[in-house]
């Protein structure tokens, strides 16, 4: 069996987003009062189910994210069958 | 000879001819400053200079590497992490730990960072606004493979043109680089000074280069190969690739003369 896993990730809260302020801006132009905003990215993969997480942790921490900048979180989505 | 020994030797000149210093410049998908670094390399200065493919795995021979700007990959998840990946960067990591020279300007500096060669990362500008312009910088060491022929405290203007420039590291990291004197380049005004309007991109502490604590490694945002010739404006980057050139000579002398 395969797991379909997601991976947000967002920049560590001591870390200036321009991305996020720049979408404020935006935001705050059109009239919403939004503040704090951040702007993260999100990754689907489907993986071999033995010892997913593990595997998927260790992407994160190599590959996936800079964990000098950035924070990140895995969660299951729905299981799909194994081609 | 470590990267940090003088460059003069007191051992008598022997006389004969060392090899020419060989250069590689490396090329990714994606790569767009590759034939400016070889131009400057091989045209200006006259030296062994030669592309080197992503996909290579062998750097027998070369005495030099550098790693060119632009978008390697696309700069898709982070700027540089694919590459950090590739095949030719696994070799960049041997070729540096047995004491080899390696540059990475722009992108390159993003890919030794991704390949953890140097300490810290490069994020989206402040302001996320790309920056193409002309910068002060303010040399903090001369005593670098790459910096022999600068003065130390010397101000030089540099061109910049990045979107992820910004120079962060956790605390701990920060401080270690800056007690170990890795900072390299710093963003200055015309007169030396760090005021805030001279940072081009938000980098802490101004950081615009460093070193790694070997001191064969070096990472800069700003590119010298595109001020290495007066016609474009300035020749402050010409020293860079000139003093790695006097640095390899010397130490090929060096070895010449410990192994006759």
């Amino acid at each position: 069996m395969n797991k379909r896993v997601r991976v947000v990730v967002f920049l560590k809260p001591g870390v200036l987003d321009a991305q996020g302020q720049a979408v404020q801006t935006g935001l705050r132009a059109l009239g919403l009062e939004a503040s704090e905003v951040r702007v993260g990215k999100a990754f689907e993969l489907t993986v071999p189910e033995e010892g997913w997480r593990e595997r998927v942790r260790d992407l994160c921490e190599r590959f996936l994210t800079n964990p000098l900048i950035e924070d990140y979180e895995i969660s299951e989505r729905e299981e799909v069958a194994a081609r | 000879m470590s990267p940090g020994a003088s460059l003069e030797s007191d051992r008598p000149r022997s006389g004969l001819p060392t090899p020419d210093p060989r250069f590689a410049v490396v090329v990714f998908p994606g790569s767009n400053c590759d034939r400016d670094c070889l131009h400057v390399l091989r045209d200006v200065l006259g030296y062994r200079a030669e592309f080197v493919w992503h996909e290579e795995e062998d750097l027998a021979g070369f005495d030099a590497v550098v790693l060119p700007g632009g978008f390697s990959y696309g700069d898709y998840l982070r700027p540089g992490a694919v590459a950090a990946t590739s095949p030719v960067v696994r070799a960049v990591r041997r070729f540096a730990e047995a004491g080899g020279l390696v540059v990475g300007i722009c992108n390159g500096f993003q890919v030794l960072l991704e390949a953890g060669l140097l300490p810290g990362a490069l994020v989206r500008n402040r302001g996320a606004t790309f920056r193409c312009e002309w910068v002060h910088l303010r040399v903090e060491r001369a005593d670098t493979p790459f910096t022999a022929l600068y003065a130390p405290g010397e101000v030089v203007r540099m061109p910049i043109a990045h979107g992820d420039g910004r120079y962060h590291a956790p605390r701990e990291v920060l401080e270690e680089v800056e007690q170990r004197g890795q900072v390299v380049f710093r963003y200055v005004d015309r007169d030396g000074r760090t005021t805030p309007e001279a940072n081009p991109n938000g980098s802490l502490h101004h950081i615009a280069g460093l070193v790694n604590r070997e001191g064969n490694v070096l990472g800069l945002m700003p590119h010298p190969e595109r001020c290495s010739e007066s016609v474009l404006g300035g020749q402050d980057g010409r020293r860079l690739f000139e003093s790695m050139d006097r640095w390899l000579r010397e130490r090929a002398r060096l070895t010449a003369g410990r192994t006759r």
